[in-house]
Order: C-alpha cells, then structure tokens, then sequence
C-alpha cells in the first residue's frame, strides 16, 4: 500500500517538475525570442477589415498595412474599407483622406430561363468559365449572365445569390468591392457602380436593337429614349447600350417608368419591389 | 554496406511499408482537414516532418537518459506530450525570430500539431517497441514525416480532382474523402515486409 502512494508521489513530483521546467524555458524563450513588431503597422491592421480580399493589391491586409506605414502607400487602397475606414486611418496616422466612394458589384444582365432565349442545352458542370467555353455559353446572347454562379462561389463575403427568379444577384449591403466577381466573370456582365447608384441599366448586349429584342425581351435596345426624354437623367448610349453616368445626380425613376423594355431598375432588391 | 541498407531499410519501412496515416492510420485529423488543396497540404507535410524529426530526437533523449534510468518508463506518454507540445511552441517562436520566411510558410501548421497522434505514435514506436538507436529514431521520425507529406499530397490531388467530378449529395466532402483514404490504404498494403526483404536483402 505504502509503495503505490509513493509511486503516485513519485509521478505527480516528476511530471511536475518536468512541466516547471519546460514551462520556465518556454517563458524565458518568449522574452528572448520577442520579435519587435511595429507597433504602428499592429495598429492599422487591426482596423483593416481583415478579409484578407487582396484588392488593394497587397498579399492580404497585413501586407498593406505594412505597406502604408513603410513604403508611404495610398490609404485608399482597401475598398471593402469603405469611406468609414478610409476616416479611421486618416485619423489614426494623421493623413488627409481625400474623396472615395465605396464600389458595390452588381450583374448587369436581367436574362433568366422566360426571358432570353437558349441556343442549346447545357448539362456540363456547373462553372461558367467551362460554360463559356462551348460556343460563349448556352445563351444566344453573348453578353448576358450564364448563370451558373463563378461569382457566388468566389465571393469572399457571400454577398452575391441566386433571388427568386433564379438570377445572380448581389447584395450591395455585404459586398465589400474586392472585384473577385468581375475577375472570374467570363462575360464581363458583373460591374463596378458606386454604392449610392439609385439605378442601373441592367444588360450588356452590344448588339443593335433589332438583334437584342429577336434574343432577349428584357435587353436594352439603345432606343436612346432615356437620353432624349430625359436629358437632366445622365443617361449615355454608346455601342447600341445605355448606361448611367453617376456623377450627375438626378431623379431617375421616371426614366425607369419609360424604358419600354423596363431594363432599367434598381441595383438592390429592398426598394425594387416597391 | 550494413549500415546503408539499415538506413535504406528504415526510410523505405516508414514512408511506404508503415506509412502514418495509410497503415497505421494515425494523425487522420489533418489527413482530412488540410487536404483539400496540394498548397497547404504541402505546408503541413513539410511542418509535420519537421516536427516529427525534432520530437523524436527529444523524446528519445528524454525517454533512454531521463526516465529509464530512474524507473518511470510508465510516465512516458504524458511527459512525450508535455515535451513535444512545449519543444512545438519553442520552435514556432524560434523560427518567427530567425527566419520569417520560413515562419509563413509553416507558420501556420506548427500549432496545429503540437500533439497530434502521429508524431505522438512515431516517438512512442521507435523507443519503446522498436528499440531503435538515437540516429535511428531521428531518421525513423523524420521518414515517417516524409510519409506523411506523400500520403496528405497524393490525398490533395485525389481531393482537387473530387471537386469537379459528380459526387452523390450524401457522400459530398469528408465521407468521399475517407473512402478515397481507405481505397489509398489498400493501395499501400502492396509495400510489404516482403517487398522490403527483395530491396535490402
């Protein structure tokens, strides 16, 4: 009996002093081995939004926090930041901010399975870019939205979904403008608008109107009513397409009412209901 | 010649013969878990044979010097375990100091195998049923870390490739992924003693 509770004694005394020991070199070690980190470039990545996105060019946000502090790199960069962090770096390190506006995405394409017409049946795996492959995509338009989410599943945020209607949608609420979607996109139908963008013209097609209208029934045809009723509206055709030129701040909604092929709506889905 | 064939014996025995993972099945967790894409499945095979060379070569000191001679060869689990997690954190810091480079490209690895069960299994292998010498045991660990990295890379293309292939709903990412290991398995049961037998004689 005796002999166990000194066994037990015996193991409890070495594992212990083994711990003390491993634990007191462990503690010396972390005050030798300390790695002089700049406390500054801390400080800035702890605001950077930590998505780690690379759209500000720099592998990930500790690259470009270190980057701005030692290389004197833009604080405006880091476009899932926004304005507000673009303040809070601005007064963290004493520069002046200058004027951004936050970039959302959005699918300028409103073609779904009613609306725009198929040139053949596609059944291969679901990518666009494998899509877009045979003969540009299953769609006759060549400028349209294939549909099989590239950009849902490269969103770093899962901001962009399929709505109702089975089209590819983004949610301007959680995108933060990394521009991965407009990368992997094989038909450059997903753009940059700014974040206050109150509407959008939703096709790409630069097709003549003729063209679009035999594909697609909710294609801009450049019929340029949009420019000609409404001239105060910033509305621009170019290449048998119109699109808004969002520095002019205007009342577009009677644009949108007259649109005879109603393609131009709003960029997010809360108010495009109503 | 001996003594090349022993080395030529032990590598071929731990990276093929009783390879970690596809024989022994042990250290699954980051079998599965880092194998999704060869990138960091590299990291981690580097991190790993890394880290099994080092506790290996400490465990066994610990082990024949410390706590044979004083009789408590029963206390060797749990004092391995303390040795290699704190010998992990020591390394991680180390390196962080000396060399960066080399800190992001295993950086991120070093903490999640402080105590995992492969590097836990080789250390208790070679001083308790092998019985190997100190070289011996660091070599042994570190083949064992090499088989580990060939099982977790052939395991990241076979898992790359199952992205884009048709997999009943049901099966979809961890299931196919332990099927697939059991099918590698088998494949590895070709590497036998025998085999070894015909290549060192």
């Amino acid at each position: 009996m005796g002999s166990i509770i000194l066994g037990i004694f015996i193991a409890i005394i070495s594992i212990g002093l083994l711990g003390a020991i491993l634990g007191a070199v462990l503690s010396l070690a972390s005050e030798k081995l300390k790695v002089e980190e700049d406390l500054r470039v801390k400080e800035l990545e702890q605001i950077l939004p930590q998505y780690n996105c690379g759209a500000c060019g720099f592998s990930g946000c500790s690259g470009y926090a270190n980057a701005v502090i030692n290389e004197g790199e833009a604080i405006n960069k880091c476009t899932p930041g926004g304005p507000e962090l673009l303040e809070s770096i601005s007064k963290l390190l004493g520069v002046e901010a200058g004027n951004l506006e936050k970039m959302v995405a959005q699918v300028h394409c409103r073609g779904g399975e009613k609306s725009s017409v198929d040139q053949y049946k596609y059944s291969g795996i679901s990518d666009c870019n494998a899509k877009y492959q045979l003969y540009s995509g299953d769609k006759l338009c060549k400028f349209g939205c294939l549909g099989d989410g590239s950009c849902i599943k490269v969103c770093p945020v899962n901001a962009i979904s399929y709505d109702e209607e089975n089209l590819v949608w983004v949610d301007k609420e959680k995108c933060v403008g990394c521009e991965k979607c407009v990368d992997i996109c094989p038909t450059n139908v997903m753009k940059m608008i700014p974040y206050s963008a109150d509407y959008i013209v939703a096709c790409s097609s630069q097709e003549k109107g003729k063209v679009v209208k035999s594909k697609c029934s909710v294609g801009c045809i450049a019929c340029s009513i949009c420019v000609k009723k409404f001239p105060e509206a910033g509305f621009v055709v170019d290449k048998n397409l119109s699109s808004v030129d969002y520095t002019i701040k205007s009342d577009r909604a009677p644009v949108s009412e007259a649109c005879p092929v109603k393609c131009i709506i709003h960029p997010y889905k809360e108010t495009k209901d109503n | 010649m001996g003594v090349f064939a022993e080395i030529i014996g032990i590598l071929v025995t731990y990276v093929l013969v009783s390879n970690v993972i596809l024989t022994q099945f042990l250290g699954l967790c980051p079998f599965i878990g880092v194998s999704k894409n060869s990138e960091s499945a590299i990291g981690m095979g580097f991190a790993v044979t890394f880290v099994m060379t080092l506790a290996t070569m400490f465990t066994w000191m610990l082990y024949n010097w410390l706590l044979v001679p004083a009789g408590l060869e029963f206390l060797k689990v749990i004092s391995f375990i303390l040795v290699i997690a704190s010998l992990v954190q020591f390394v991680e810091m180390f390196v962080k100091k000396n060399s960066p480079a080399l800190y992001r490209a295993l950086g991120i690895y070093l903490p999640l195998i402080t105590t995992n069960c492969a590097v836990m299994g080789i250390a208790l292998l070679v001083v308790e049923v092998e019985k190997m010498s100190l070289f011996n045991s660091v070599l042994a660990g570190f083949s064992a870390g090499i088989g580990f990295l060939v099982a977790i890379l052939l395991m990241s293309a076979i898992r790359e490739q199952l992205e884009i292939e048709f997999v009943p709903k049901g099966l979809k990412g961890a299931p196919i992924a332990f099927i697939s290991a059991g099918l590698m398995a088998m494949a590895f049961m070709a590497f036998d003693k025998a085999l070894l037998m015909n290549l060192v004689g």
